[in-house]
C-alpha cells in the first residue's frame, strides 16, 4: 500500500513532466501542463484512496464494533472485544494462521524451486521448447476455483481417481480431502500444480535477461554447469528472487479459491481469508468479527510489505 | 492489497521492462483467477415466456431463483407456464446457485432483490422481515390462507404477526433404505435406538456399510443433532437451544452427544470428505444399508431404483419423548420490500399459494409434498405418500438446524463444531463448552 501511494506521482509521470519541457524552463509550466500534472497524479491518487485505503480504514475502524451490515443504525461500538473472542473462544483462529504459514513455506520449498529448475532447462533451448513451456503454464490460465473442481475429481474418497487406481492395488480407500491431517497437502499440492508454471515463466523471463556473456565468461573460466549457475546466473536472478518471494508471499496471504471450493475452508482446511469471508460475505454477517480478523490479516501483510520496501529503498540508495 | 505494489511500473531493481509487464500479467492473471470463482457462482438469466409484453410500464414480474439443480429448475418452467396458461402474466426467472444464493442473500436484499425470490421458512424468513428487508404478504394470505394449516401458518408469520412468506412445499428427513436390501438380508425397519444400533452391526457383518454418512459441506450433521437432540430432550428444548435460550454445555447437550457417539460407530467412516450426493450413492450402489437425509436423496436415484427407496421415521430414542417431532423444512417464497411490479408480484404469490401451482411443480419435482390442503395427492409416488402421511402425523414440526438457529452460529459456529466432534467424538465436553462461549457473544443484540 505505501508503495503504491507514495510511488505512483513519484514515479514515472511527475519527473517526466519538466524534463520533456526543460529546453526552455523546469519551473514555468504552462496552465496545460498544471492541468495534465493535476490528472496525473489526482486520478491515481483518487483512485488509490478509494479503492485501498477508505476501505481498508474502514475495515480497520468496522473490527471495533459489531454490526450486521443492515443499516448503519445498527453499527456498535464494542471496543476490543471482537480481538478477545478470535484470540480466545474462535477455534478455527490459531489453525487458520497456522495453514497460511505452512501454505507460504511450501509454497517457497516445493513448487518454487520445481519452477526454477524446469526454467532452467527450457532455457538451454530445448527442441519443442515452447510446446513445453505452454504445457506447464496452462494450469495458470485456469482460476484456483477450476483448480479445485479438477482435483476433486482425482481426491474423491468415493469416486476419485487416485482412490480407484490404489484400490485396483487392494489399497484402502483414503479420505485425502476429509482427513484434517492430509487435506491441506492434498490441497497443497494441487495449488503447487499451478504455482509451479507460474513461478517458471517468471524465472523463464528472468534467465532471458541474464547476459549470456556472464555464462560465457564462466565457461571458458572452466566452471562446471552447476558452479556457473551457482555462482553467476542465480546471483544475478537476485532481483527476480525479491519478486518471487513477494509473489508468494502474497498468493498464501490470498490464497482462498482452492480450499473454499473443496470444503468451504473448514476441517483442517481453514485460512484467514476464509474465515473473513466466512464471517462477512456469507449468511453470518458479522461484520465487526470479520474486519478484525481482516485487520490481523492487514497487520501480517504489512510486516511483509514493510521488510519488501526497506528492501528496495536499499537497492535505491546503492 | 499487496498486489498493487506489482502496479508500479518504475520499480527499481527490476532487469527489463518486458519482464514488469510480464509480471503485470501475471498480477493480472490473479485478479482474474479470483474472478473466476465469482464467476462460478453467477447467475444465469432466463425467461419463462418468449411473448414479451414490451411497453407495459409494470413490465414482467422478475423471480429470483435458488433453484440450480435440473429437477426444480424445470419445476418452475412448469409452474410458470401454468401461471401464464391461468391469466398470469410473464415471469422473468433469474436462477442462481442455490448455495451462492443463500450466502448472498443479506447483499441481495439490500441492494435490488427480485420483486418474488425463493427461500425459507423459520428463523431467518422472521429475521429478514423484523430488520424490515422483505415485504408484508397478509394482503395475499387473505386470499390463499384458507388453503393452509394453523402450523404452516404460524410458519409464515413474522414476529409482527404478519406473513411475510408463501410456502410452497415441503420434504421430511428420515432414514432412508433400500428396500430389496433388506429384504435379501430379512433387516426389519427399527423403532428404536437400540434396534437401529443393532441393525447397524447386523449390517456390518453383512458388509454393508451400516448408516451412509457424509458432512464435508457441513450441514448434513445438523439433521443428526436436530432428530436426536428432539428424541431425547422433546420439541420444545430444541427450539429453545435454537434460540439462543437454553445452555449448550448443559447436561441434556452431553446426553445427545453421547446418543451420537452410538450412531457414529455404525456411520461410514471419512465422511468429512464425502458429499451427501455421494453417500446417497453409495446407497444406491448397496454398499450402505441406510441414511438418514431429507427425501430429496431421491435425486440422486432413478429408474427402478427409486421405486426400491424408501424410509423409516427416526427411531425412538426415549419412550416418554416418542417420536411425534419430524424435521420438515418448508421452502417457498418471500416478496421484495419495493416490488417493481408490485400487482404483479401479489399476483404471482397469490397462484404460488395455490393449489394448482403446488400440482404443477410436484408434478416435475416429484422428491417434496404439497403443503397445500386441496392439493392433488392422487399422482403422489410411494415415497411422497409416505411423506406426507408423517407430516402429517406429526405433532411439532422443525425445520432445520440453521433455518431455526441464528445464521451466524449455525454456519460460523455449528459447523465447525460438529465437524470436530465428528472427528474426535471424546472432545464433546469441551467442543460444547465453546460452543456456548461463541452462542453467548453471538445471541446479544
Amino acid at each position: 500500500m505505501a508503495v503504491s501511494t507514495t510511488g505512483v506521482p513519484t514515479g514515472a509521470p511527475a519527473p517526466d513532466v519538466p524534463t520533456r519541457k526543460g529546453k526552455r524552463s523546469a519551473h514555468r509550466w504552462t496552465r496545460r501542463d498544471r492541468v495534465v500534472l493535476a490528472l496525473m497524479i489526482g486520478v491515481p491518487t483518487l483512485i488509490s484512496v478509494a479503492l485501498v485505503w477508505v476501505p481498508a480504514l474502514s475495515s480497520v475502524a468496522l473490527s471495533f464494533t459489531r454490526w450486521d451490515g443492515i443499516g448503519l443504525d445498527s453499527i456498535q461500538w464494542i471496543g476490543l472485544r471482537n480481538y478477545r473472542e478470535i484470540f480466545t473462544i474462535y477455534p478455527p483462529f490459531y489453525p487458520a494462521l497456522w495453514h497460511n504459514l505452512i501454505w507460504l513455506l511450501f509454497f517457497l520449498l516445493v513448487p518454487t524451486p520445481i519452477g526454477l529448475f524446469l526454467a532452467v532447462l527450457l532455457d538451454r533451448e530445448l527442441r519443442f521448447t515452447r510446446v513445453y513451456q505452454s504445457l506447464i503454464f496452462l494450469p495458470v490460465v485456469l482460476s484456483l476455483a477450476i483448480v479445485g473442481f479438477i482435483w476433486q475429481l482425482m481426491y474423491s474418497t468415493d469416486q476419485g481417481l487416485i482412490n480407484a487406481v490404489l484400490a485396483k492395488f487392494g489399497a484402502a480407500p483414503i479420505d485425502w480431502l476429509g482427513n484434517p491431517q492430509l487435506n491441506l497437502w492434498a490441497v497443497l499440492i494441487a495449488a503447487s500444480w499451478r504455482h509451479v508454471g507460474y513461478m517458471m515463466i517468471l524465472y523463464l523471463a528472468g534467465l532471458k535477461s541474464v547476459d549470456p556473456a556472464l555464462k560465457e565468461a564462466a565457461a571458458i573460466d572452466g566452471a562446471s554447469d552447476w558452479q556457473a549457475f551457482r555462482y553467476v546466473v542465480f546471483p544475478a536472478l537476485r532481483p527476480i528472487n525479491i519478486v518471487v518471494l513477494v509473489i508468494t508471499v502474497i498468493e498464501s496471504l490470498r490464497a482462498f479459491d482452492l480450499v473454499y471450493v473443496i470444503n468451504g475452508g473448514r476441517n483442517g482446511l481453514e485460512l484467514l481469508s476464509v474465515l473473513v469471508t466466512q464471517n462477512i460475505i456469507g449468511e453470518a454477517s458479522r461484520i465487526g468479527y470479520g474486519s478484525a480478523i481482516a485487520t490481523i490479516m492487514l497487520v501480517i501483510s504489512t510486516v511483509f510489505i514493510v521488510i519488501y520496501t526497506l528492501n528496495i529503498f536499499r537497492e535505491e540508495r546503492r | 492489497m499487496g498486489k498493487r505494489m506489482l502496479q508500479d511500473p518504475d520499480q527499481p531493481g527490476l532487469p527489463a521492462a518486458v519482464f514488469n509487464r510480464r509480471i503485470f500479467l501475471g498480477a493480472g492473471a490473479v485478479a482474474l483467477g479470483s474472478l473466476g470463482l465469482a464467476a462460478c457462482g453467477g447467475s444465469s438469466s432466463s425467461s419463462s415466456s418468449g411473448g414479451s409484453s414490451g411497453g407495459n410500464a409494470t413490465g414482467p414480474v422478475t423471480f429470483g431463483s435458488n433453484a440450480s439443480d435440473e429437477v426444480p429448475k424445470k419445476a418452475f418452467e412448469a409452474t410458470f407456464a401454468a401461471y401464464k396458461t391461468s391469466g398470469g402474466g410473464d415471469v422473468k426467472v433469474n436462477t442462481v446457485d442455490h448455495n451462492t444464493f443463500q450466502e448472498q442473500i443479506n447483499n441481495y436484499l439490500q441492494g435490488r432483490p427480485d420483486d418474488v425470490f425463493t427461500w425459507f421458512a423459520g428463523y431467518r424468513m422472521r429475521f429478514f422481515a423484523k430488520k424490515g428487508l422483505v415485504g408484508d404478504v397478509s394482503d395475499v394470505w387473505e386470499k390463499i390462507g384458507g388453503g393452509f394449516t394453523d402450523a404452516i401458518k404460524t410458519a409464515s408469520t413474522g414476529e409482527d404477526g404478519k406473513q411475510y412468506f408463501v410456502p410452497l412445499y415441503n420434504y421430511p428427513w428420515a432414514v432412508h433404505y433400500r428396500k430389496s436390501v433388506f429384504e435379501a438380508n430379512g433387516f426389519q425397519p427399527p423403532t428404536t435406538l437400540d434396534e437401529m444400533v443393532t441393525l447397524g452391526q447386523q449390517m456390518k457383518k453383512k458388509g454393508l456399510a451400516p448408516l451412509a454418512f457424509a458432512d464435508k459441506d457441513g450441514w448434513p450433521a445438523m439433521g443428526t443433532f436436530d432428530y436426536l437432540n428432539m428424541r431425547i430432550n422433546g420439541y420444545d428444548f430444541h427450539i429453545n437451544l435454537m434460540a439462543g435460550k437454553e445452555a449448550w454445555d448443559s447436561p441434556k447437550v452431553a446426553t445427545v452427544f453421547d446418543t451420537w457417539k452410538r450412531l457414529l460407530e455404525i456411520s461410514q467412516p471419512n465422511s468429512l470428505g464425502r458429499t451427501w450426493q455421494e453417500a446417497a450413492q453409495t446407497v444406491a450402489q448397496k454398499k450402505a444399508g441406510m441414511y438418514l437425509l431429507g427425501t430429496f436423496v431421491g435425486q440422486q436415484f432413478t429408474g427402478a431404483d427409486k421405486d426400491d427407496l424408501t424410509f423409516f421415521p427416526f427411531p425412538e430414542v426415549d419412550s416418554s419423548v416418542g417420536t411425534d417431532a419430524v424435521e420438515a423444512p418448508i421452502d417457498g417464497f418471500m416478496m421484495a420490500k419495493r416490488p417493481k411490479n408490485a400487482d404483479g408480484a401479489k399476483n404471482l404469490l397469490e397462484f404460488l399459494g395455490s393449489a394448482k401451482a403446488e400440482n404443477s411443480y410436484l408434478a416435475t419435482d416429484s422428491n417434496d409434498v404439497a403443503v397445500h390442503k386441496d392439493a392433488d395427492t392422487s399422482k403422489y409416488n410411494a415415497l411422497q405418500k409416505q411423506a406426507s402421511e408423517l407430516i402429517s402425523n406429526a405433532k411439532s414440526i422443525s425445520q432445520f438446524l440453521d433455518r431455526d438457529a441464528d445464521p451466524t452460529f449455525a454456519s460460523t459456529v455449528a459447523i465447525p463444531a460438529f465437524q470436530s466432534f465428528i472427528k474426535n467424538p471424546a472432545d464433546a465436553a469441551s467442543i460444547a463448552k465453546n460452543m456456548e462461549a461463541q452462542k453467548k457473544s453471538i445471541y446479544q443484540s
